[in-house]
């Protein structure tokens, strides 16, 4: 039990449950420009292709084609706008665990309509 | 009020032997610790922005699979300039707050103004284009509840004469833009929320507040306006790119 008086010292002495590899610490990385740069220019290039993908017939693979390049732009933005390729395992479980949410909303909400016969599907 | 002036006016015995930066609240060890704290609770919001979102687009996901048709017409009347355009000023504010988040981690005030301006100023032109393709909606009677008449769909437009809907399959596009409207709109408002946010922190930052080593709002602010950013990623390609091939 470490005394009172102790404690503000505190930031002097290596705390052995602060180091990189805790769940919840990360270096402090700081994201170059030119990274930056470079994603903004490849999430630029993917929007022009999604518009002009879209005007060629691919029939239903249309919309796959479309929601798979989004997909590709939002992580793009997630990992290195947001920093969570250099963030903490903590950050990085608390953002799986967003999409894995998102994804039940999705699918358990279409099981139920695919699930019951009005004629829709 | 900073620590120090805290911990001195209730005469803490002690404090002002310790160096910690002012910013530095008492509840955390230490600043590493602050910072994580401050994007935890950060990407927790996040996460209920995505289920919030999340319902209106499976809502979109089971109409448009009901009524494809009224679908496709209706996403053929917006304007894919507009949505492209606006795409784009996005990406590029996602770039300037990014650079903003830097230049507050290296400590460098005039860039920092610099980028929230830009990012401020790119912000509000999507609002503008935003506007300009309501009022679009608007003058076509494309606003349901409100002037709603889908007559000009039932005859196909200019650009697609193929647009012919029967009257019941007309009557659905109202589904379309009710979705349009409430995602796009829940869209502006937290675009303007963030634009007025950010101006705030922009004052702020003009003081030094953000050059000094406390840079966790404006980190955290980037997560909020990245996210809107996310949003519009998939808004755009669901509701001006289908099937544009025809």
């Amino acid at each position: 039990m470490e005394e009172q008086h102790e404690h503000h010292h505190h930031l002097h002495v290596p705390h052995p449950d602060m180091g990189p590899s805790e769940p919840t610490h990360t270096e402090f990385h700081i994201v170059s420009p030119m990274t930056y740069l470079i994603i903004g220019g490849c999430l630029l290039v993917l929007t022009a292709s999604t518009t002009a993908i879209s005007y060629v017939d691919l029939g239903e693979f249309n919309a796959v084609v479309a929601l798979a390049i989004a997909c590709m732009k939002a992580t793009l933005v997630v990992l290195f706008f947001m920093h969570v390729k250099y963030s903490s395992k903590l950050t990085k479980l608390t953002v799986a665990c967003g999409f894995f949410t998102f994804l039940v909303l999705i699918t358990m909400t279409m099981t139920d309509y695919i699930s019951r016969a009005w004629g829709r599907w | 009020m900073d620590s120090h002036t805290l911990a001195a006016q209730t005469g803490e015995i002690g404090h002002v032997e310790h160096e910690h930066p002012s910013f530095l609240r008492h509840h955390f060890e230490n600043l590493a610790q602050q910072r994580e704290a401050a994007t935890f609770g950060m990407w927790l919001f996040l996460l209920t922005e995505i289920m919030f979102f999340g319902g209106l687009f499976c809502a979109y996901l089971i109409f448009r699979n009901w009524y494809y048709p009224a679908f496709v017409a209706g996403s053929h009347s917006l304007h894919i300039w507009a949505g492209t355009l606006n795409t784009t000023l996005l990406i590029i504010s996602s770039f300037t707050m990014a650079m903003a988040v830097h230049a507050a981690e290296v400590r460098h005030r005039k860039p920092l103004l610099a980028w929230m301006i830009a990012t401020i100023i790119l912000g509000c032109g999507f609002l503008c284009v935003k506007g300009y393709e309501w009022h679009d909606e608007w003058v076509e009677h494309h606003v349901p509840g409100l002037n709603f008449n889908p007559a000009n769909l039932e005859h196909g437009t200019k650009a697609y004469p193929d647009d012919k809907l029967a009257p019941d399959m007309a009557q659905k596009t109202n589904l379309y833009f009710s979705l349009y409207f409430a995602m796009t709109g829940m869209h502006a408002l937290h675009m303007i929320i963030g634009v007025s946010l950010l101006t705030f922190l922009l004052i702020r930052a003009w003081g030094g507040a953000y050059t000094n080593g406390h840079i966790a709002p404006v980190e955290n602010f980037g997560l909020y306006w990245h996210f809107v950013d996310i949003v519009w990623i998939f808004l755009f390609p669901l509701l001006y790119l289908i099937s544009r091939h025809q």
